[in-house]
């Protein structure tokens, strides 16, 4: 099969090219699309990409792979190649900084900005702060979001306005603590939402659902920040 | 939080709701007109003038004109900072949207009460 992969070594390239590889996959089997990048690597020991966990745990594999974003080391060849043919390229919109690897800087500091973490100024109780579990369900969908960053770069939105927009990601993530009742500080978190673009930006394009490796679905979220907006300022 | 200067309501849930409200009372003069126009076959100078020179009309009118820039607004806006990378151009281009909208408004007044 024929696979295509960007490549840019900004020290010895003056600008990024897609290099064509033929390669044929031992016994003809069905391997992830990150077992044919070891392929590749052996050949070609400079092709350069981040994996760790190999198992759709870890995040740090997404990549565009003929055109639509995914963990490599969860899609099978099957899944994504068309007409024996294998487009790699990184994830769209983030700055590259070697062939497959992107500069995540901008994606962690929108994360950043949503403060991913519990805040509770009451004080802390001797064991730990309980929850029903119905409330507990009401995480779910939320926290197994890995930050692979598939999802904001394939949203249009946050291609034009990755220094303003939060993104799916965040976003998602955002929702996962106003929807946590052991948090207290809802009101101050929505009150940073409520500009132009933090959350606004958002059009409903979607893409983020369409390509999240663990099925997230960061538009209904998204949805549920705004209706909180709503009732906030309502 | 983002700050911006140049949007609408300056608080993105203001604008989100204008969009819709105005989408809304847009909606309503459309669908008003084709009815009206639809219903009214042999449709005279007389009548025409006859409608807009009814209060009621001309307050549905200058509603609909002044939902139409406040939509037609928020949504070059966006247009605009998502494409117009440029702060100077990007300016200029709100500038002039800006001020066409104004001019509609008052140009709209003015026919809606000469008639
Ligand atoms: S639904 Fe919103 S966040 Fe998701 S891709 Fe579309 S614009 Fe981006
Ligand atoms: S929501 Fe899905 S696509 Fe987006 S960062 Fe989380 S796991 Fe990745
Ligand atoms: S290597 Fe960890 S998610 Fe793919």
């Amino acid at each position: 099969m024929l696979v295509s992969v960007y490549r840019y070594n900004p020290e010895t390239d003056d600008a990024p090219y897609m290099q064509d590889v033929h390669i044929d996959i031992p016994g003809g089997k069905d391997i992830m699309v990150l077992d044919l990048l070891q392929l590749l690597k052996e050949k070609d020991p400079t092709m350069t990409f981040r994996r760790s966990c190999r198992e759709g745990v870890c995040g740090s594999d997404g990549m565009n792979m003929n055109g639509k974003n995914g963990l490599a080391c969860i899609t099978a060849l099957s899944q994504v190649v068309e007409k024996d043919k294998l487009v790699l390229r990184p994830l769209p919109g983030l700055p590259v900084i070697r062939d497959l690897v992107v500069d995540m800087s901008q994606f962690y500091r929108q994360y950043e900005k949503v403060k991913p973490f519990l805040i509770n100024d009451t004080p802390a109780p001797a064991i730990e702060r309980l929850q029903s579990p119905e409330d507990r369900a009401e995480l779910d969908g939320l926290y197994e979001c890995i930050l692979c960053a598939c999802c904001s770069t394939a949203c249009p939105s946050f291609w034009w306005n990755p220094d303003k927009f939060i993104g799916p990601s965040g976003l998602l993530q955002a929702y996962r603590f106003l929807a946590d009742t052991r948090d207290t500080a809802r009101e101050q978190r929505l009150a940073e939402l409520d500009d132009p673009f933090s959350v606004f930006r958002c059009h409903g394009i979607m893409n983020c659902v369409n390509v999240c490796p663990k099925g997230l679905n960061p538009t209904k979220a998204i949805g549920k920040i705004r209706n909180l907006l709503l009732q906030r300022a309502t | 939080m983002v700050t911006s200067i140049t949007s609408f309501g300056r608080s993105g849930l203001y604008d989100w709701m204008m969009q819709r409200v105005t989408a809304v009372v847009l909606m309503a003069y459309t669908l008003f007109m084709i009815g009206y126009l639809l219903f009214s076959s042999d449709l005279s100078y007389a009548q025409w003038t006859g409608l807009f020179q009814n209060t009621a009309m001309r307050i549905f009118t200058l509603l609909a004109i002044l939902s139409l820039v406040a939509h037609a607004w928020i949504g070059l806006w966006s247009v605009s900072t998502d494409y117009i990378k440029q702060t100077g151009i990007r300016f200029v281009f709100q500038s002039v949207c800006g001020l066409l909208a104004f001019v509609y408004v008052v140009w709209g007044i003015q026919i809606l009460w000469g008639v």
